[in-house]
């Protein structure tokens, strides 16, 4: 196979990892901020813990990363389902109006990055760390492709879609659809909403962390790794039109392959084309792609 | 005279000010290197929370751009006050450091003081960081520069421009509430479409408002980057400088003007006096505390003031009664 | 003459057209009144006079200069004021502050602050609301927050007022104290459209009557027409 077309294929598989990844913790982040209307800053926290997780599961206890993904989902997953029954409930009830509960709820999660954060740091050190899983090359049709990529890629893919059906099929998926568009209504048609605000939560931290545990595999760690991830999140949910998850998916695809791109071009440069790509959005056209 | 005209307000109040302020003015001479050099970092974090809660306090448009003004500042002392050769006097650079965040926040609030809190609150966060990365990027790799040295400065010095440059934003600040400028600005911030409805522009007063607070911003990054002496974009555009000013006025409490002093001069000295020994349980223990700030006093600390009054009066009505 | 006019106003929200090629005009001196079912459009055509929407297409002219894409200041200063359906005061301010920021900012150029001071306690005693000038206005009952804005509105000197329906929610005592203000006003000199709900207040009190339905204008005459024309009952008892 030509070299270039290698290139090209190689940008264009770590374009949708890179997608894939940003589209599971965009998701994730929708899920929170367009149902439970909270942004939360401290999204990024959760993929440094499913990262470090990891880390640590595979270093000391050697379980496999993959299992971890079935560990580290649910652990997580419960803490966010806690988080929203006990401190954003309490947010929203004490809320003199939506406007005040987004910005209290903001800045709590401020706080809740500076908790988790240096939680961390006290327990691991602010040192990189990294491991190595899957490294080896996969051979295609004559190029080579690193095999934890096309891991990831599978199992990125595979999360997606699973959440998809989970969305468009279950009724708890129903009911988070029906929570997101009119949430009075919803509580009216017999949904439970705290449930669902609950579950949606702890399903967007989740994400958050599965997206943290798969990444592991290819990235080097550090405590400090969450803020940027978060800012992705967000920019690609405005990207796709807050929220919508859908515009989360297809943002986060786009702005993965921007970015795979981008980083081909010179590296240091990526997030500032992400920042760029960002202003321009909310100048031209904030609501987005799929944005209402 | 009576008791009651030293206790009435307007006499205490402009008293305790004074007080404060000889204290303070009068404290290199008194206090240690180490107290000039503290209170200069207090001085320092209450004129971000007050340049903070003057605009976004007022309006209600929480801004997190305090890091892209404040660095701002810094790197105009980094070029015009550099340790190879002072290019301009000291107070100059410091009023031109302001002046250039100021026109800096014009433009930006010009582009985007028209979108909604939360998109305006996410895009000033972004400008911090598009600043750092694309400075970064722009030293890095284009003129190969790796960190800048700003000149020695004595810390009297820092400590006094640092001073007057506070005395001037709560000057400004209170003269701006009392005059009809501040009455629009506060008309923005209880309803901004029923105040372009009486004939305000709301558009205007807004980004002057954020231009202003910017000045602030940028003259306390000019002095402070003779304090840090070392500068390089991650120094300069630190994005904790965008939060912790936030946190710091909420904490004090945005109804009055003092709010933010308080909170920002609480925050401040623990913070100095904690940070540099146990920098990981000072912030867990910040983040704790604001959680809790958020849960349990949404009118920050200044809020808890009139509770406790009523309180001590209550107390007092009592004693009262019972002699009668 | 005309002092406000509308030609084929229109406003879309995403495919819904809440508004669709309206033509209007009122008379200076008129009171019109602006009804039709919920959802009609009317608070619409409202914003759209007022600058807090912008039509597209169409074209609204104020004393025959167009106003379309001017800011909200601009045309509250060229002698436009209205009061919201959602009764927009300055809540923590006291009574005299919000109507006082009319009088300082309401035209251009603006009074001096004691002329000022002095005409907000004139028309807070115009409204009557002098008793309660240092509440703040969160805290007034439903009438007189009404009253406030009303005040406050009138302090801007407006040429044309629009108010959206201001007997909501209001006893009969309090729409017959209601009614009796707008006629004052009119007495000023003042031009006044009202969306309302309230059919007494509407018939006693305007010239002229407007009727939208889904965005359109269906009907317009005088109050006795329009009680009689059988399109206007059919839309309503339609309901």
């Amino acid at each position: 196979m030509p070299e270039s077309i290698v290139t090209i294929l190689d940008v264009a598989i770590g374009g949708l990892l890179l997608g894939g990844i940003y589209a599971l913790i965009a998701m994730g982040l929708s899920l929170q901020y367009g149902v439970a209307r909270v942004l939360n800053i401290a999204h990024g926290e959760f993929i440094m813990l499913g990262a470090f997780a990891t880390f640590t599961l595979y270093t000391v206890v050697g379980i496999n990363p993959l299992i971890c993904l079935a560990i580290v989902g649910p652990i997580i997953f419960i803490i966010g389902f806690l988080l929203q029954r006990t401190l954003f409930t309490r947010l929203r009830i004490s809320a003199p109006n939506p406007g005040a509960f987004e910005a209290s709820s903001l800045l709590a999660t401020f706080g809740l990055l500076f908790i988790i954060q240096n939680l961390v740091l006290l327990g691991w050190g602010a040192d990189y760390r990294a491991y190595s899983y899957l490294n080896f090359g996969v051979d295609l049709g004559g190029a080579i492709f690193s095999a934890n990529k096309l891991v990831i890629l599978g199992f990125a893919i595979g999360i997606g879609l699973a959440f998809y059906l989970f969305l468009a099929r279950t009724r708890m998926g129903k009911g988070i659809r029906a929570a997101a568009q009119d949430p009075a209504t919803a509580g009216l048609m017999g949904v439970n909403i705290n449930r669902v605000l609950a579950i949606c939560f702890g399903l967007g931290a989740s994400m958050a962390g599965l997206a943290g545990v798969l990444y592991s595999m290819r990235i080097p760690l550090n405590p400090a790794m969450g803020l940027q991830y978060t800012i992705i999140a967000i920019i690609v949910i405005v990207l796709g039109g807050l929220g919508s998850i859908p515009g989360a998916f297809l943002g986060g695809l786009i702005l993965g392959i921007i970015g795979e791109i981008v980083t081909y071009i010179d590296p240091s440069l990526s997030l500032a084309a992400y920042y760029f790509i960002f202003m321009l959005l909310l100048l031209v056209r904030p609501k987005g792609i799929f944005g209402k | 005279m009576n008791i009651t005209t030293f206790t009435s307000k307007k006499f205490w109040v402009p008293g305790l000010l004074l007080v404060i302020l000889v204290a303070l003015v009068t404290l290199p001479i008194y206090g240690s290197l180490y107290n000039v050099i503290l209170a200069t970092s207090i001085l320092m974090y209450i004129i971000l929370a007050v340049s903070w809660a003057l605009f976004s306090g007022s309006t209600g448009y929480m801004s997190l751009a305090t890091a892209a003004f404040f660095g701002v500042g810094i790197y105009a002392s980094a070029l015009l006050l550099p340790a190879t050769g002072q290019v301009l006097p000291l107070l100059v650079v410091v009023v031109l450091g302001g002046l250039v965040s100021s026109i800096v926040a014009l433009g930006v609030g010009a582009l985007t003081l028209r979108l909604r809190g939360i998109y305006f609150a996410i895009f000033t966060f972004g400008l911090v960081v598009l600043i750092l990365e694309l400075l970064n990027w722009w030293e890095h790799t284009v003129i190969h520069i790796r960190g800048r040295f700003v000149m020695l400065v004595d810390n009297d010095v820092i400590f006094y421009v640092m001073l007057a440059i506070f005395i001037l934003l709560m000057l400004t600040t209170y003269f701006i509430k009392r005059s009809k400028f501040g009455l629009a600005l506060q008309s923005i911030g209880e309803n901004e479409e029923a105040a372009a409805h009486r004939g305000i522009n709301v558009t205007l007063v807004k980004v002057i408002t954020f231009a202003i607070s910017a000045f602030f911003m940028g003259a306390a990054g000019t002095v402070w980057a003779t304090k840090l002496t070392y500068i390089d974009p991650y120094v300069a555009f630190n994005p904790l400088f965008s939060f912790m000013p936030v946190l710091m006025a909420i904490f004090g409490g945005m109804g009055l003007i003092y709010g933010p002093v308080i909170g920002a001069g609480i925050f401040a000295y623990l913070q100095e006096t904690l940070q540099t020994e146990f920098p990981e349980v000072y912030m867990l223990i910040f983040g704790i505390v604001l959680v809790a700030a958020i849960l349990y006093l949404p009118n920050g600390l200044v809020g808890l003031i009139p509770r406790l009054i009523r309180r001590w009066r209550k107390g007092g009505l009592k004693q009262q009664h019972a002699d009668t | 003459m005309r002092i406000l006019e509308g030609e084929g106003v229109t406003k879309y929200f995403g495919g819904l057209a809440a508004v669709s090629d309206v033509d209007f005009h009122v008379d200076q001196g008129e009171v019109v009144g602006l009804i039709g079912p919920n959802g009609a459009g009317k608070t619409t055509l409202f914003n759209l006079i007022s600058a807090a929407l912008v039509p597209k297409p169409g074209v609204i002219r104020f004393k025959g200069e167009k106003i379309t894409g001017l800011k909200p200041y601009k045309i509250c200063r060229m002698g436009v004021a209205r009061t919201f359906q959602s009764v927009k005061v300055f809540g923590n301010m006291p009574v005299l502050q919000n109507v006082l920021l009319g009088s300082l900012f309401g035209m251009s150029p603006g009074m001096s602050s004691a002329d000022a001071a002095r005409e907000a306690t004139e028309l807070l005693e115009f409204v009557g609301l002098s008793a309660v000038r240092a509440t703040p206005a969160k805290d007034l009952t439903l009438a007189n927050q009404k009253r406030l804005e009303v005040a406050g509105a009138l302090a801007t000197k407006p040429e044309l007022l629009m108010l959206d329906e201001l007997m909501a929610g209001l006893t009969p005592t309090e729409v017959a104290q209601g009614m009796e203000l707008v006629t004052r006003i009119r007495d000023k000199g003042i031009t006044i459209v009202m969306i309302e709900h309230v059919m007494k207040a509407i018939m006693s009190v305007c010239d002229r009557i407007i009727v939208l339905h889904h965005g359109e204008k269906i009907a317009e005459g005088t109050p006795k027409e329009i009680t009689t024309s059988k399109t206007v009952i059919e839309v309503y008892l339609g309901e």
